[in-house]
């Protein structure tokens, strides 16, 4: 074909940027390792998609998930598209610790530049489709239900953000396929990442994909905020909100402020590279440390984005594990608060070394050092919950134990971090990346896989089985810290960060420790599947059908489980805080409402899925510079957001009738449950109607 | 100002005081999650600035920005703007007083030939620079300055094109209460991008004309 034919098509796309034909002309060890992962990914892809129409359930994906506004049913959808993209980040991880293992003086299996990818790639699916859907996918399922609300304010908006995300989960995915990932880091730090030192595609790729995720961010914390504050049931004052909710607005607000600098940063860094402007050059008065600030603004507020949540469901774990009501509610609520405020004014401490002067150093350090205190303070309140408590040993109490521990180890290698002259010695080895990694996989990770494990009775109405559950919190802890705990040791010795190879043979033993930790959390996270696997196998067995199955205290478990499409009969009135557990006392549970009303509720649509599918198009053509794409398919995008303008016909009546049949039959299979004391728990006698007193 | 006085008139500008207590909050939610939208890009905003401040001094050898600003064209640039909302305040008015739609219409299309004025001028302050060799990839501190000022542009621009779907919304469904929300809403935007302007004309071309 014509050179300029095939320009205009296919951009600057050649057959040898597919890592299989590379892997054909050039078959290296580290090539074919790309060219498979591409198989992996085209046949995996392949596969889900055969099966899906080999049980013929297209039309009820795309009638009864794909296009719902249900809050539950989004949550659930960015829950499994987090759950996809963790495969991938973690076996990502696994090689990445095998590779350093036999690296030792010796190239090992990867290439630099693919190395470089695979740190790259970790680092950004871990951060932006891993735990950020995981994040908004909790929220969404769980905040609407906790604050007696029938949706999120914006329904539609909330399925824009999910398919915003899953279109940057897609173009990660692609880039496996066609082309190559960034070799800059999760951070993309220019110049490096900039058209003079690294003009193929990969940093396109990661420039897109992390727009994508941010801007998902933003409309969904712009979501969960408005939410929060205006469709609070009646009586749910802010001192009676219950904690997840409260980290939830505290997050939501970060997503507010926050996204928008990673936007800017991403964004000034396309103009550099797509219109040849200068922000971040080396010439021309670009200035990286803008970037590097820029970045940070947002990075910094990102990681009490993933913790914060994750420090409201251990909030509702420990207190509804213990039977207690949680210790210090107010104190909690306002350390959840003072760590949002902190969080943006630390974010230097990521670049002491960038040669500001050590005043300022030593103000963000000392800033650093002070968000220690209220994290100290929920650290108390969470052990005094459990204090003299009804404490049962299930898996996310577990997972909560373990993060009890482990994050207060990552959060002394922190105070170390924090401190300039140390940080100095620190910067840029295996050390930073033990306690980011210390801190984010109890901190979040832990805390995530908890809240699943806690809510999946009330999502699908049976609870997990417990055995999987126990050997999945082992290996991920085990796992942890054999993986870990080591890399604080290299990472002292002076072992940089990403670092294909290794020359000092004194290493070996600890990357060798390294990896088999690695292994035993690729392990963890089987048993996760295994344990998903056995419970839908045993779901009759495990059925929790009146919804309460852990004597829990917040108004998501006074409703069925699963819970019906408009969450509450009649939004009910909040005199208390844990509102469910003082009607449980008071005998105000389970009870028919007074008038059965119709409820009106918003209707399935398309468009938000044709909006974030369009615009993954759209920037994979920016990606390839095949400007046709990019043009036609942006505008399609553009135009899928505005068509709903025009529409009105938007809502739905659920009628009264089935509305009271519904709660009638609920409340007829709560009536004939027995209810079953705590000791029973993890028993069929379960049905999720609880015993008081025991 | 008959409505102003109703004691149920949740939303300046919003004639819903016969819809149940619901539909208000409803209404309400809906407009400040716009507010909400707008924080968000005030910090955008915000951020931009900051980055034009840090490199007004990266003119790696090409004239500074400021060289070539004119005060009689961002002068008229800003009073076209600040016009186009008072017209969109007259927008307004007339939604909250229940005028027909024509008024409203006139109004729109005072607010959109004011705003179009504006970015006429602001388009030939670009090429002029331009032909200047004053170009966004010459220096980092005229891509800063391309970049802010030219993001706000684009946000004209969008605001134009939001005027026209409007307006074609009153054509297909009068003004019934979705179109009456987007309205505020556009009001809002509108305005928002008067306030980035003043800093725009203030902070980038009055600091550097003084300059």
């Amino acid at each position: 074909m014509d050179s300029m034919v095939w320009h205009s098509l296919f951009g600057r796309f050649v057959w040898i940027d597919l890592p299989v034909v590379k892997a054909w002309q050039d078959p290296t060890i580290s090539n074919i390792i790309a060219g498979a992962a591409a198989m992996i990914a085209v046949f995996g892809a392949l596969a889900g998609l055969g099966l899906i129409t080999w049980l013929r359930k297209w039309r009820y994906l795309w009638s009864e998930w794909f296009t719902s506004l249900d809050h539950k049913r989004i949550g659930i959808m960015y829950v499994c598209l987090a759950v996809v993209m963790i495969v991938r980040g973690v076996i990502e991880g696994v090689l990445m610790r095998v590779q350093q293992d036999l690296a030792v003086n010796a190239p090992g299996i990867l290439a630099p530049d693919h190395f470089a990818q695979f740190f790259s790639t970790h680092g950004t699916i871990m951060i932006f489709f891993v735990v950020m859907p995981l994040i908004s996918g909790l929220v969404n399922f769980a905040m609407p239900l906790q604050i007696g609300a029938r949706d999120v304010a914006f329904p539609f908006l909330n399925s824009i953000g999910l398919w915003l995300s899953v279109g940057g989960a897609v173009l990660v995915m692609v880039s496996l396929v066609i082309g190559e990932f960034s070799t800059g880091g999760w951070s993309g730090y220019p110049p490096y990442t900039e058209l003079a030192f690294n003009g193929g595609v990969g940093p396109d790729y990661w420039i897109w994909a992390v727009t994508m995720s941010s801007l998902s961010a933003m409309l969904t914390g712009l979501n969960f905020a408005v939410t929060i504050y205006k469709l609070r049931a009646p009586g749910m004052s802010w001192m009676r909100l219950p904690l997840f909710s409260w980290t939830a607005l505290c997050t939501a607000i970060l997503m507010i402020f926050a996204m928008p600098p990673l936007t800017v940063a991403t964004l000034l860094l396309a103009a550099d590279r797509y219109l040849g402007m200068h922000f971040f050059t080396n010439d021309l008065g670009g200035n990286m440390m803008n970037y590097v600030n820029l970045f940070w603004l947002f990075g910094h507020p990102e990681v009490y984005i993933l913790i914060l949540p994750a420090f409201g469901v251990y909030s509702e774990v420990v207190s509804a594990y213990s039977s207690k009501e949680l210790y210090g509610y107010v104190s909690l609520v306002i350390a959840t608060m003072a760590i949002a405020v902190l969080s943006f004014t630390v974010w230097l401490h990521h670049f002491f070394t960038m040669g500001q002067s050590a005043n300022v150093n030593a103000f963000f350090g000392i800033l650093t050092m002070l968000i220690g205190i209220p994290t100290g303070v929920k650290l108390y309140n969470w052990t005094w919950t459990m204090f003299r408590g009804r404490v049962r040993y299930t898996a996310p109490m577990l997972f909560t134990l373990a993060f009890l521990i482990t994050f207060v180890i990552g959060g002394l290698s922190g105070i170390i971090l924090a401190t300039p002259p140390l940080d100095y010695m620190m910067h840029n080895t295996l050390f930073l990346v033990a306690h980011f990694h210390n801190m984010l996989i109890p901190g979040t990770l832990f805390g995530m896989i908890a809240g699943c494990q806690y809510w999946f009775p009330k999502a699908f109405g049976f609870r997990l089985e417990e055995k999987w559950g126990k050997r999945a919190v082992f290996f991920w802890v085990v796992g942890f810290y054999m993986a870990f705990m080591p890399l604080y040791v290299l990472g002292a010795d002076g072992a940089t960060r990403r670092t294909v190879e290794f020359s000092n043979p004194a290493f070996q033993p600890w990357l060798l420790v390294a990896m088999c930790g690695g292994f035993l959390i690729l392990a963890g996270l089987a048993s996760l599947f295994v344990q998903v696997w056995v419970s839908v196998k045993k779901r009759d067995r495990l059925a929790v059908p009146v919804g309460d199955p852990w004597d829990a205290r917040g108004l998501e478990w006074s409703i069925s489980a699963p819970p019906p499409e408009y969450n509450f009969v009649s939004i009910p009135q909040v005199g208390h805080r844990d509102a469910f557990y003082w009607r449980k006392r008071n005998h105000g549970a389970y009870k028919p409402a007074d008038h059965y009303r119709d409820i009106e509720m918003p209707k399935n649509t398309g468009w938000g899925v044709i909006f974030g599918l369009g615009m993954a198009v759209c920037f994979f053509g920016l990606v390839w510079h095949i400007w046709w794409m990019a043009i036609l398919f942006g505008l399609l995008s553009i135009a899928a957001g505005l068509v709903r303008s025009f529409q009105r016909d938007l809502h739905k009546i659920i009628p009264a009738a089935e509305i009271e049949a519904a709660d009638r039959h609920w409340l007829a299979i709560a009536a004939a449950a027995t209810p079953v004391s705590r000791h029973l728990e993890e028993t069929p006698s379960n049905e999720g109607r609880a015993i008081w007193p025991e | 100002m008959a409505g102003v006085n109703e004691p149920e008139l949740l939303h300046a500008g919003l004639n819903l005081a016969n819809h149940p207590s619901e539909k208000q909050a409803q209404v309400e939610s809906d407009v400040f999650g716009f507010w909400v939208f707008l924080m968000s890009d005030a910090i955008l905003f915000a951020l931009l600035f900051v980055v034009y401040g840090t490199m007004l001094d990266a003119t790696a050898g090409v004239p500074a920005p400021h060289t070539d600003f004119k005060f009689s064209s961002s002068f008229l640039e800003t009073l076209a703007l600040l016009s186009s909302s008072f017209a969109y305040g007259m927008v307004s008015l007339n939604l909250k007083l229940g005028a027909s739609r024509r008024w409203i219409w006139g109004w729109l299309g005072v607010t959109f030939l004011l705003g179009a004025w504006f970015l006429r001028l602001e388009i030939g302050d670009f090429t002029d620079m331009v032909a200047h060799g004053e170009t966004a990839q010459a220096s980092g501190a005229l891509s800063s300055f391309f970049v802010l000022v030219g993001t706000h542009g684009l946000h004209v621009t969008c605001g134009l094109i939001w005027i026209v779907i409007m307006a074609v919304q009153l054509a297909i469904h009068d003004i019934d209460e979705r179109v009456k929300i987007n309205l505020i809403r556009l009001g809002l935007f509108w305005h928002f991008l008067d306030v980035v302007w003043v800093a725009i004309f203030t902070i980038v071309y009055l600091r550097g004309l003084l300059a």
